[in-house]
């Protein structure tokens, strides 16, 4: 170790680039049907063999006869699919949600998929195998009834390793280069010549390692089938140039990742591999590469070193890589779609912070990583960088220049708060410095975690609304009976009330977590991803038995924001000043504040008049019920009903609110949080873990919110609710500082599964080299008050005019127009519309 | 606490994260009450010292209220963080911070005691005992200068310009704060070369300037007179086009031989 110098002069970007990008979406993504068809045939082979077995047999036969191709101009190559930017599918975890879907997944409005028909043939055969056969269907077998009821309304939803693969997880990358999947094969050999037939546990390990060697020996066929490919491609190609381009890439697949990379280039080739390859074994996303400037390195600095490339060919590779992460797509049921909306499959890359010893590393190749986002300008990977206070100012001004052009990219983590939090969960100080990031926001340490980082989503606004009901939700007891709300003399009664709803909620969230997690270990263990992360190969465990060195289950709130500011709103005006009564306030949140009932409210509260008077012995015919509905929608939109909600309304707007740096409403916010961290974390998973909370949304809190009726702070039902740990949208009215100082006083490390805090800003915030030095303070600052995470939107024209039409949620949205801010709601519609116009042309 | 922190002062607004004027992130204190009456003014409702009401999409609004130091300095303070970080402060704006002088001057004195650095932006009008009071205190003075010759300037601000010339003299002199000129660039007003050149001369004249500003015209305070009920005297004068400020900028940068830039 030691001081180190790095390279921040940019790069330009290769003609090639802009042409592989366009390649990729040419056309709509496609489900293609080749995996889905040759694990059914494997798996009809191998009945009655240990599953870790049968696994490890059908990934090799997928990756010996799936369709293989070369894109036009790639240098790096490996694709899951023909036809680009597209998806397999993965029966073993869920099908019926895809054949259901079949007609509608073209027209969808979140992630629209072409499927042949061709292929919706080939996977409606191969299903017939998969009945009674899924993890999910195994899943739903270890969960309770009250379990199954919480889902059924919205409490929470484990959707996502329900009906998929797990992911969330970075492997030892750097293992791969150094010895490749043939030393990788050497070491579980090893391991199994040191078993006894006679130990306790050979017959799992031994069919683990066995397991092993067959996916390393799997990967290393794929390779080499690309090796021949771009041979008998190089042998048509009449262009000279691209000709040596395909006979490298023989070589390179020829060489990794069977053997170490000898250098940069076969580095980059055979982390492609691993990271394509983890995702055709399963369908979980968020597999990570997380610090690739950290374990490229050492290939890089001896190729630049040695002269054998230059730093301008090592940044093209880069780019190449950057692209192929956009090339592999996941093709999701439509709810889920619209939860993670974007086809991103949430590939972490993080560049920057310490390593185990605390000292900065910071290399060329994390400012290359940056580089690479401009040059590709994709989703993919989800790019972060790690902010310490040894952090190179001169790498922050560069990642403040990425975020400037508002991509989105990248976040940026608090090295300060993440590193103590994750101790507290019992890592070791030097594998918590060299944490990284999963999927969204998620800190683990690489190659010893099964983190479980996306265990589900819990809206913390649907046990505030069962306080209201008793614990009924449109005609089910669903969460525990904690009364009369109108009796609740105190405060402290009714918050005592929304505990108890919580507490619930969250056992019946940990009771699905714990079933999913049982189905994945028993019918889905992946044998190629436990032989990249240790202690698996020791142990002799499956990732799904506990064989991490550390496993979690991170289940992640949202609606804190909701939540604190509701329940301040009761606090104050119905308990301290009693400007409302209970009676007054339940009855605008049930209808909606007079603003109008939904459908499916309506239809609820018919049925509940239905039922009641064919209990009382009455008849109910057509007719009846027609009456009923009238009487239910002109009730709810009664001139007096109407009234109330205004009034009301008006009351809850003057209570001050989360995100506007008010001591006491923030330590609120803080306790509030606490209702659902503090719960969760006295749970443990199936793999002898713990529970860790995270508070994020991903982008769930629109539809989930779409779920959820109106709320004591004022939102209206089925509207979104806050994203994150931000305040919720339009009501920090006193700027980014207030915004980011009120989010600094929750306690963000016993949300050690990660905290998401998004801010927006006008591109004119950032201007110039005085723009980005602010910009970089600002970030310093929340981190030095202790904030995990930030993120940013950088306002675009489209943004804008969103702000135009709903000034509401834009309050504080700040514009600059030559040399003096405003608040851009404000302002006239003709100065709005100047303004719309100069920020399109960048002025 | 020290009896200055209870001074007493009117103001009409607190923005914080500001960026555009004085280093780093910032805290703008807005001070009600002007000695001028700038055609193009875009804070209207600055100019009276009077408390007033201004209808905002729609709704009145009271503009003005009388707070002490002490409480400036609470909201002041939640952005500490900030200041550190990026060489921020409190600024002073307004109206025309001098309007209040014991005010300003403890504010400034709070700030600067409290370790947050101080800047002002401020047309310099008023004796200069008043000026000379607070320079201890102020880290940046951002002095505007609107125009040369002084009739014209009586006749689109209402008052001459000899005696913010003579303190601007004077400041520059101190040596106690970090100086810079600010020219509101005004359609129909100073927008010439020669008017630009002739200020920018008396830049150079001054000596010890950091930096001159060239600030572009804009209609953004438009709404208010209306809120005010009051008459916006601009018309449907336009801002200044890009190219034009890049001709003045120019101009200013070769008369006057220090740092210029278009915007705070």
């Amino acid at each position: 170790m030691g001081l180190y110098t790095y390279d921040s002069t940019d790069i330009p970007r290769t003609e090639r680039i802009p042409k592989l990008v366009a390649h990729l979406f040419e056309k709509t993504p496609e489900v293609e049907s080749a995996r889905a068809v040759l694990i059914t045939e494997s798996y009809k082979q191998t009945e009655n063999e240990p599953m870790v077995i049968r696994r490890a047999k059908a990934f090799a036969h997928i990756l010996e006869n799936i369709p293989i191709v070369i894109r036009p101009l790639e240098l790096i190559v490996g694709s899951t699919t023909i036809a680009p930017h597209s998806c397999q599918t993965y029966p073993e975890f869920s099908y019926e949600w895809l054949e259901s879907e079949f007609d509608t997944l073209e027209t969808r409005s979140a992630d629209p998929f072409h499927i042949s028909e061709q292929a919706k043939k080939d996977l409606l055969e191969a299903d017939k195998y998969w009945k009674g056969k899924t993890s999910s269907e195994l899943a739903t077998a270890y969960m309770e009834p009250e379990t199954l009821l919480a889902m059924e309304h919205n409490m929470f939803t484990p959707g996502n390793y329900f009906y998929n693969g797990v992911g969330h997880v970075t492997v030892k990358y750097w293992e791969v280069l150094e010895i490749g999947f043939g030393g990788i094969r050497a070491k579980a050999e090893e391991e199994l010549a040191k078993c006894s037939i006679t130990d306790a546990n050979y017959q799992k390990k031994s069919r683990l390692l066995q397991a092993m060697m067959i996916s390393c020996d799997a990967a290393v066929t794929y390779a080499k089938r690309y090796a021949a490919l771009a041979l008998e491609e190089a042998e048509k190609c009449t262009d000279p140039t691209r000709k040596m381009e395909l006979l490298q890439i023989a070589q390179n697949c020829a060489n990794v990742p069977e053997k170490g990379a000898t250098g940069f280039y076969e580095a980059c080739q055979a982390f492609w591999f691993v990271q394509q390859l983890l995702q055709i074994e399963s369908s979980g996303h968020s597999i990570s590469p997380g610090r690739f400037d950290q374990y490229m390195y050492p290939y890089y600095k001896k190729d630049i070193d040695s002269g054998r490339i230059t730093r301008e060919f090592a940044q093209e590779l880069m780019d190449c890589i950057w692209v192929k992460m956009n090339d592999i797509s996941k093709c999701r049921d439509a709810a889920s779609a619209e939860g993670f909306a974007g086809y991103g499959l949430f590939q972490n890359l993080i560049a920057g912070g310490q390593n185990a010893e605390g000292i900065d590393v910071t290399n060329d190749l994390s400012f290359m990583c940056i580089q690479a986002c401009h040059h590709v300008f994709l989703p993919q990977p989800s790019f972060s960088v790690r902010v310490w206070n040894g952090s190179p100012h001169e790498f922050l001004i560069k990642a403040a220049e990425l975020t400037r052009t508002g991509i989105g990219l990248p976040a940026y983590y608090n090295d300060e708060v993440i590193i103590p939090a994750l101790m507290s969960r019992g890592l070791t100080l030097q594998d918590a410095r060299e944490y990284n990031i999963i999927g969204c926001v998620e800190p683990q340490k690489a190659g010893k975690t099964n983190g479980w980082h996306d265990a589900a989503f819990f809206n913390m606004c649907r046990p505030l609304e069962l306080v209201f009901t008793n614990g009924m939700d449109k005609g089910a007891q669903v969460g525990p009976q904690t009364g009369d709300v109108e009796k609740m003399a105190t405060f402290e009664e009714f918050y005592r009330a929304y505990k108890i709803q919580m507490e619930y909620a969250v056992k019946l969230m940990v009771n699905a977590d714990n079933a999913i997690d049982m189905a994945h270990a028993e019918r889905c263990p992946l044998p190629f991803l436990a032989s990249m992360v240790d202690d698996c190969m020791k142990s002799g465990k499956t990732m799904e038995e506990g064989g991490a060195i550390y496993n979690f289950s991170g289940p992640q709130g949202f609606g804190i924001a909701n939540v604190a500011d509701s329940l301040y709103v009761v606090k104050k005006l119905v308990y301290e000043e009693k400007k409302l009564t209970m009676k007054e306030l339940k009855t605008a949140l049930l209808t909606n504040y007079g603003k109008g009932l939904a459908a499916e409210d309506v239809t609820f509260m018919v049925s509940e008049v239905v039922r009641t008077m064919k209990e009382a012995g009455q008849n109910v015919g057509a007719a009846e019920i027609e009456t009923i509905t009238k009487t239910v929608v002109a009730a709810s939109e009664s001139p007096q009903v109407k009234a109330d909600g205004e009034r009301i309304l008006k009351l809850i707007e003057e209570v001050p609110k989360f995100g506007n740096d008010i001591p006491e409403v923030d330590a609120f916010a803080r306790e509030a949080a606490y209702t659902y961290t503090k719960p969760v974390e006295r749970y443990f998973n199936p793999r002898g873990g713990r529970f860790q909370a995270g508070l994020y949304p991903v982008s769930a809190n629109v539809p989930l919110g779409a779920q959820t009726g109106a709320t004591p702070d004022g939102r209206l039902a089925h509207t979104p609710v806050a994203d994150g740990v931000s305040p919720t949208s339009g009501k920090d009215v006193n700027g980014p500082t207030a915004a980011a100082n009120s989010v600094a006083r929750l306690d963000h490390y016993i949300a050690s599964n990660g905290t998401l805090f998004n801010q927006k800003f006008h591109p004119s915030a950032l201007s110039g080299r005085k723009g980005l030095e602010n910009f970089v303070g600002l970030i310093r600052s929340y981190f030095d008050q202790k904030g995990a995470h930030v993120q940013f939107n950088v306002v675009d024209r489209q943004t804008l005019l969103d702000a135009q039409a709903h000034p509401e949620k834009y309050k504080h949205l700040v514009v600059r127009v030559a040399g003096y801010s405003a608040l851009f709601t404000t302002l006239s519609k003709s100065l709005q519309d100047d303004i719309i116009r100069r920020t399109e042309q960048g002025i | 606490m020290e009896e200055y922190m209870n001074t007493k002062g009117r103001i009409f607004d607190i923005q914080r994260y500001s960026i555009h004027d004085g280093d780093g992130i910032r805290t703008i204190v807005f001070l009600k009450g002007c000695v001028l009456r700038c055609r193009w003014c875009c804070n209207p409702e600055s100019q009276e010292y009077a408390i007033q009401t201004m209808m905002v999409q729609g709704e009145p609004k009271i503009i003005g209220r009388d707070v002490t130091v002490a409480e400036v300095m609470e909201t002041v303070e939640k952005d500490r963080n900030y200041y550190r970080r990026t060489e921020g402060g409190l600024t002073l704006s307004g109206g025309e911070s001098l309007c209040q002088p014991q005010f300003a001057t403890a504010l400034l004195r709070a700030a600067k005691e409290h370790g947050i650095t101080t800047a002002m932006e401020s047309m310099g009008c008023a004796k200069w005992e008043v000026i000379e009071g607070l320079l201890p205190y102020l880290d940046q003075y951002l002095l505007d200068i609107k125009h040369m010759n002084p009739d014209k300037h009586k006749e689109f601000t209402g008052k001459s310009n000899e005696l913010m010339l003579e303190n601007a003299k004077k400041i520059a002199q101190s040596h106690m704060t970090e100086l810079s000129i600010r020219i509101p660039v005004i359609p129909g007003f100073n927008d010439t070369p020669e008017e630009i050149r002739a200020i920018a001369d008396y830049t150079k004249e001054l000596a010890n300037v950091k930096r001159l500003h060239l600030l572009p015209y804009h209609r953004l305070g438009q709404d208010k007179y209306t809120g005010l009920g009051r008459e916006y005297l601009m018309g449907n004068v336009e801002p200044p086009t890009n190219e034009k400020m890049q001709e003045l900028l120019g101009v200013a940068l070769t008369a006057s031989g220090v740092d210029c830039q278009i915007g705070g």
